[in-house]
């Protein structure tokens, strides 16, 4: 139906947007994503963000030197506490 | 959009004040997050009874089992090397401090996670990420929307999002708004969830996310054209 980016239904429809993608709604079945091929195509790629997010979450590597920081940091707390 | 995640808890189950102290004497938490360590090492189980004992080899075990999941998810909240390995010392001392009290209601990389997030979460609340910024972040700002890049193709149709650039663009979200979409398309927590973390509404928090979402479909389109005219 439209393709206009400042079209006022397009702009009410977005402003829900964040509620109904949270709520868990289906929106691919919401009448303006039926009938609005420019809200249809965001709604695809926000979809794909969110999927391409899932991806991410293995892994990155730390340092070596950091477990030895950390060792360091144990012991002198360890050596704190010790009574004198 | 929805995730084929695990059950939600009920909704107060979470209405515990953002406190590491808390949460880590606090009965355990039944959120998973999407890839949580779903098999756990065989050797977890013992070299985790024998740290809570005090054996210093079996820490050492336990850092080498989790330090990727841990320093990977203090780095994408942050966005910032340095400063994840500094938590990622923090999230293991205070883990040292504490493992004597784990008493396994859930798994363990679930409870060492969650003590993570608290870390990273109170750092940034010391460095003055407060709800004043969430939600200045939620104030309607002129550029923000899905217009910016406009005439760029959609993501969809460029095929699949390249991992990269996701991460940078992550990176370079706005400190409130990464931290929401790390914390729920990332580590897979509910709004009702990060609400309770964040100290702001479920509204905010979806709103924050959508808006983060936003500003990656932006990046993910002018990325390439950027790279492009190099």
């Amino acid at each position: 139906m439209t393709s206009d980016p400042n079209n006022s239904s397009c702009a009410t429809f977005q402003a829900l947007l964040p509620e109904l993608i949270g709520s868990g709604e289906n929106v691919a079945n919401h009448p303006h994503i039926l009938s609005c091929a420019r809200c249809r195509a965001l709604l695809a790629d926000l979809e794909t963000i969110a999927e391409a997010a899932r991806q991410l979450l293995p892994i990155v590597e730390p340092p070596d030197e950091l477990w030895e920081q950390i060792e360091l940091a144990i012991k002198n707390e360890e050596s704190d506490c010790r009574p004198v | 959009m929805t995730h084929p995640r695990s059950p939600m808890r009920s909704p107060d189950s979470g209405a515990q004040p953002l406190d590491g102290e808390t949460v880590l004497s606090a009965p355990a938490l039944p959120f998973r997050p999407f890839a949580p360590a779903a098999s756990p090492d065989p050797g977890e189980a013992d070299a985790l009874a024998r740290a809570q004992d005090g054996d210093h080899y079996a820490f050492a075990h336990l850092y080498s089992l989790h330090k990727r999941r841990i320093y990977s998810l203090c780095l994408r909240m942050v966005g910032n090397i340095g400063e994840a390995e500094d938590l990622t010392q923090e999230v293991f001392l205070q883990l040292h401090r504490k493992i004597a009290t784990f008493r396994g209601d859930s798994a363990f990389s679930t409870w060492l996670h969650r003590l993570a997030i608290n870390v990273v979460l109170m750092r940034l609340r010391k460095k003055g990420l407060t709800l004043i910024s969430l939600d200045e972040a939620m104030e309607p700002v002129p550029e923000e929307g899905p217009g910016r890049s406009f005439g760029a193709p959609d993501l969809t149709q460029a095929g699949a999002i390249d991992r990269l650039a996701l991460e940078r663009a992550v990176a370079h979200l706005p400190a409130g708004y990464r931290l929401i979409f790390v914390l729920h398309d990332i580590e897979g927590y509910e709004h009702n969830e990060i609400a309770t973390m964040l100290d702001c509404s479920i509204g905010n928090s979806k709103s924050q996310l959508h808006k983060a979402r936003l500003k990656l479909r932006d990046a993910l389109r002018t990325y390439p054209r950027q790279e492009g005219r190099r």
